[in-house]
């Protein structure tokens, strides 16, 4: 019994932190002031936030008796091939159509 | 020399044998990969499944081989799960940085375009370099330049671009390059 509560204790964490961020990349979001800025919110978000939910998702059904569960992995594995690669065309994109970056921004991309 | 007559013909049947091999599997590592995705879907270690989910990681790369690449060869494995594990580690500390910035004042973030000029040569590991740098927050890869020898890269704060491009050169190229392609 003791076992079990310490084990949701850690899947509570797990979950919390994920969420939040997944929260503080929904933030960044509002709050960043371009929009090449504003793409690093989401692809990020996604890589922490999404993974402390599914390590709970993990733990919390591995624990229960029913054998343990890996398809969470999946998930994971899936999701680290298509977020760069979609953060990647969307950032390709902006650059094509000329997006304005702010003044501050240091270099200049090529073309 | 005693050696070398008796040791020929028994060289030719195993280069035989590797061809037909080739032939009957044509991308092992691929085949395993199907193997473990399977398992991992169906989320059920039974027998019927390793059967099943065998006899798929076989059949489909074999329909199918004619569409894949050139497959390339994975030169280093240990070197590889370094790697691996260095870039989940890279994905958690820099995330909290991130936080912190994207949480602290806007007016002291730094953001910069910059060039990471490539020495890998291969698209698979430009690939495999681009995503790294997109997933490791604070830099997202942008551009390909069109003769693929520069990547762009925009980054959320840096202080020093040529320092930063040297870092990211050295970190994630450099085992990349050793992985993947024989320097």
């Amino acid at each position: 019994m003791e076992n079990f509560s310490a084990i949701e204790g850690v899947v509570a964490l797990l979950i919390l932190s994920g969420a939040s961020f997944a929260l503080i990349g929904s933030i960044g979001l509002i709050r960043l002031p371009d929009f090449y800025m504003r793409l690093h919110g989401p692809a990020k978000a996604t890589t922490l936030g999404v993974g402390g939910v599914l390590l709970a998702s993990m733990l919390f059904f591995s624990t229960r008796g029913d054998g343990i569960s890996l398809h969470e992995l999946l998930v994971t594995l899936f999701l680290f091939i298509t977020a760069p690669v979609s953060a990647h065309i969307v950032a390709k994109a902006a650059l094509h159509i000329k997006l304005p970056y702010i003044e501050r921004t240091r270099g200049k991309p090529w073309q | 020399m005693n050696r070398s007559t008796p040791t020929q013909p028994a060289d030719k049947r195993h280069l035989q044998a590797a061809r037909s091999a080739r032939r009957w599997l044509p991308h092992p590592a691929l085949s395993a990969f199907m193997w473990v995705l399977w398992l991992l879907m169906v989320n059920e270690f039974s027998a019927g499944h390793i059967v099943l989910g065998a006899i798929l990681a076989w059949l489909i790369p074999f329909l199918t081989h004619s569409f894949w690449p050139e497959a390339t060869t994975l030169r280093k494995p240990l070197l590889a799960t370094r790697f691996v594990l260095l870039v989940l580690w890279d994905i958690v500390v820099a995330n909290v940085i991130l936080a912190l910035r994207v949480l602290g004042p806007m007016k002291k973030l730094q953001p910069a375009f910059m060039t990471l000029p490539l020495d890998i040569k291969e698209d698979f590991t430009i690939t495999l370099l681009a995503s790294t740098i997109s997933l490791t927050p604070g830099t997202v890869s942008a551009d390909l330049s069109a003769d693929r020898s520069a990547l762009l890269i925009h980054v959320l704060h840096v202080d020093d671009i040529d320092a930063s491009v040297t870092e990211l050169k050295q970190r994630y190229e450099t085992p990349l390059k050793e992985i993947f392609e024989c320097s």
